[in-house]
């Protein structure tokens, strides 16, 4: 009878923690701000007026609701190659039609209000891929903020046309060079700054990681998939999805899309994190090739030598390319609620290219893992099952590292 | 313990003093150890080398970075610690760092490592009062001081739960920033020294930004101690190897400042 302990929505605990991950390991100068972020999010989440301006802007301004979509040239394409019966039918959320593209939008309209309320007057964000630092830049420049985007010297090179968006947007883009001029670096950078700037600075972090309450925030504010997409399977065909599949770098799409199916039992749910090179070699898979650790404000699976060394990751995918992971997805991995498994560069290349032929879809590398591992999956399930997966961004901002993949110039 | 409670004089404040373990090597540290207590450090805080140490600006980043790339490894800082403890049976020796280096064994197995390498108390950066059990408590029942920070930010409302299970000293980071880069203004440190001596008997020492004779001075005279780290780290940085009388001479010009300081 007790549902709410049986629950696997009733985390965080207030101290932060999803089982033994979570937490808030920062440094003392940051503590009163992460108190004070917390009684904010609290105050938002019983604040009507909170809410309606949020669902106001994802509506007007993100363009929400992101369609439901059977994918059908996908589903044909697949069963032509599965056993007799086989092919699961494949839907997708297609959070690749918001505002800027990808569905981290999400969370910086719902951080970008928060700030407001708290009365900062500058933002802050790290950013891998530049989908964040995009997102961050547009609510900033929607709101008359100042935006400082720390991207690592490695990823501006790889993502010159986020970087560029992010200019036209108003933003100052500050390249990392410490580390390896990736993600974690990045936000080492951003937590630098905010540490010298608590007074009137925000940071808005990208993922559903970092201190409590970021996780339990950005989840929240990315739940908006998941409830979308759970009342859209219910009106269109009025059941639920077999299986929910999403691609995992830090995990915040994931966790939007899983979190409001936690307790729907007969949902199995797959996060995809990116094997890079593959998992013997260079990877970003924290929970295959990981143990867990504390960085960056959390604990959860890294990354890391024997020594607690933080080790580099490597995706071709600089949204998945991070040795960390949301300390959700960590407690989901060890409670069994969730199942994780990984896809390399070059099936995530095979994919991408797989969507733009039978879809007309140009996904993001991100998505393109989760694709991946929907092929892999929809062959070994029946025809009448039914995944639905996060299309979480659009390739636009990728075209340039697949044609070098893929050995083309243009 | 012990070590580090009497290493507060009561005519003067101690001087305390940071290096990172492993740099310029793992072979060339225990000399520049030796380099700080022969110029006149109370207290060494000797910090262990991570990847990603956030709260540092650029000089103690690039020294976390020339010790990693030279291979250091958490049993060689366990060493340095083990063979200054048996070349200076007196002076209290600190490690200061960051969560995941200390506890990816379990904080059990760190404490014990602590006791077994003559290592006095732990400062760590990212693990606040919130989450103390995930290191506290080890530490604390095998009578290793766990050194609690103090900052600008910390309100009268706070103060109380930083005090609680702190010991050693209290160490009050006397900028809202990373390491290294700018001193405080001296009228705002000394009504936080004397905000904070009002709610504990802890020593309580400050750093962050400090480094010439005078600075070390000027704080000297309302502290119980004084805390400088990026500016030996620099020294370390351009003398390398042959960092030892380089060393030897700015911790003594500190030292002499803080002894005439009173």
């Amino acid at each position: 009878m007790n549902d709410q302990a049986n629950s696997f929505k009733n985390q965080p605990d207030e101290r932060g923690h999803f089982g033994q991950f979570g937490g808030r390991y920062v440094a003392e100068t940051l503590m009163p701000l992460i108190l004070d972020l917390e009684k904010e999010y609290r105050a938002a989440q019983n604040d009507p007026e909170f809410a309606a301006q949020f669902d106001d802007l994802l509506t007007n301004y993100v363009g929400r609701p992101s369609p439901l979509y059977y994918a059908q040239g996908l589903t044909e394409e697949l069963r032509k190659t599965a056993p007799e019966g086989k092919g699961a039918q494949i839907w997708f959320k297609r959070d690749e039609l918001n505002h800027t593209g990808a569905h981290k939008i999400n969370n910086c309209i719902g951080q970008i209000l928060l700030a407001m309320r708290m009365g900062k007057t500058r933002i802050i964000a790290e950013t891998g891929a530049g989908q964040h630092g995009v997102a961050t830049a547009t609510v900033c420049a929607r709101f008359g903020l100042p935006c400082y985007i720390y991207m690592g010297s490695k990823d501006i090179e790889r993502q010159a046309p986020n970087m560029f968006r992010m200019k036209l947007l108003g933003a100052q883009v500050i390249p990392v060079e410490s580390g390896t001029g990736t993600l974690k670096d990045a936000m080492n950078e951003a937590l630098r700054d905010w540490v010298a700037n608590v007074d009137d600075t925000f940071y808005i972090i990208g993922t559903a990681a970092g201190p409590h309450p970021y996780p339990e925030l950005v989840r929240d504010f990315q739940s908006v998939i998941g409830k979308e997409a759970r009342a859209q399977m219910l009106d269109r065909i009025n059941r639920l999805p077999d299986m929910l599949v999403a691609a995992i770098g830090g995990g915040s799409n994931a966790i939007g899309l899983f979190h409001p199916f936690l307790d729907d039992k007969d949902v199995e749910m797959l996060g995809v994190e990116a094997a890079g090179h593959g998992l013997d070699k260079e990877h970003a898979a924290s929970l295959s090739g990981g143990k867990p650790g504390i960085l960056h404000g959390n604990k959860t699976y890294l990354l890391q030598d024997e020594d607690g060394q933080i080790d580099e990751a490597h995706s071709i995918s600089a949204g998945l390319d991070y040795p960390g992971i949301g300390p959700e997805h960590s407690w989901l991995k060890e409670s069994g609620r969730v199942r994780y498994d990984s896809v390399t560069d070059t099936e995530a290349l095979d994919a991408f290219q797989l969507l733009c032929r039978t879809e007309g879809i140009i996904p993001a590398l991100e998505p393109s893992h989760a694709i991946a591992a929907v092929a892999r999956e929809a062959v070994k399930m029946d025809q009448d099952k039914i995944i639905l997966a996060n299309l979480c961004g659009r390739g636009d901002k990728d075209i340039f590292t697949v044609a070098e993949a893929l050995g083309t110039e243009i | 313990m012990t070590r580090l409670s009497n290493a507060f004089p009561a005519d003067r404040a101690a001087l305390i003093t940071f290096i990172t373990a492993g740099d310029p090597s793992v072979e060339d540290t225990p000399a520049i150890l030796d380099a700080l207590v022969e110029g006149g450090a109370d207290i060494i805080e000797l910090g262990m080398p991570f990847t990603d140490p956030m709260a540092d600006g650029p000089a103690i980043q690039a020294a976390n970075i020339r010790s990693l790339t030279g291979g250091t490894k958490t049993a060689d800082v366990l060493n340095i610690a083990k063979g200054f403890r048996a070349r200076h049976p007196n002076v209290p020796l600190i490690l200061m760092g960051y969560a995941n280096p200390m506890t990816i064994r379990g904080a059990d197995w760190f404490a014990d490592a602590c006791v077994s390498n003559g290592v006095d108390g732990v400062i760590c950066v990212d693990i606040p009062v919130e989450e103390d059990d995930s290191l506290g408590d080890a530490l604390r029942s095998n009578e290793i001081a766990v050194v609690r920070l103090a900052t600008p930010t910390t309100d009268a409302a706070r103060l109380p739960t930083i005090l609680n299970n702190a010991s050693g000293f209290l160490y009050y980071v006397s900028v809202a920033g990373i390491t290294g880069l700018q001193q405080a203004a001296q009228a705002s440190i000394e009504e936080a020294v004397n905000r904070l001596k009002s709610g504990t008997d802890l020593p309580v020492a400050v750093g962050f930004g400090v480094r010439t004779p005078d600075q070390a001075a000027d704080i000297a005279r309302v502290a119980d101690g004084v805390v400088v780290g990026s500016a030996i780290v620099e020294l370390v940085e351009k003398y390398g190897k042959d960092a030892y009388a380089p060393v030897r001479d700015y911790i003594a010009s500190l030292a002499s400042a803080i002894a005439s300081a009173r």
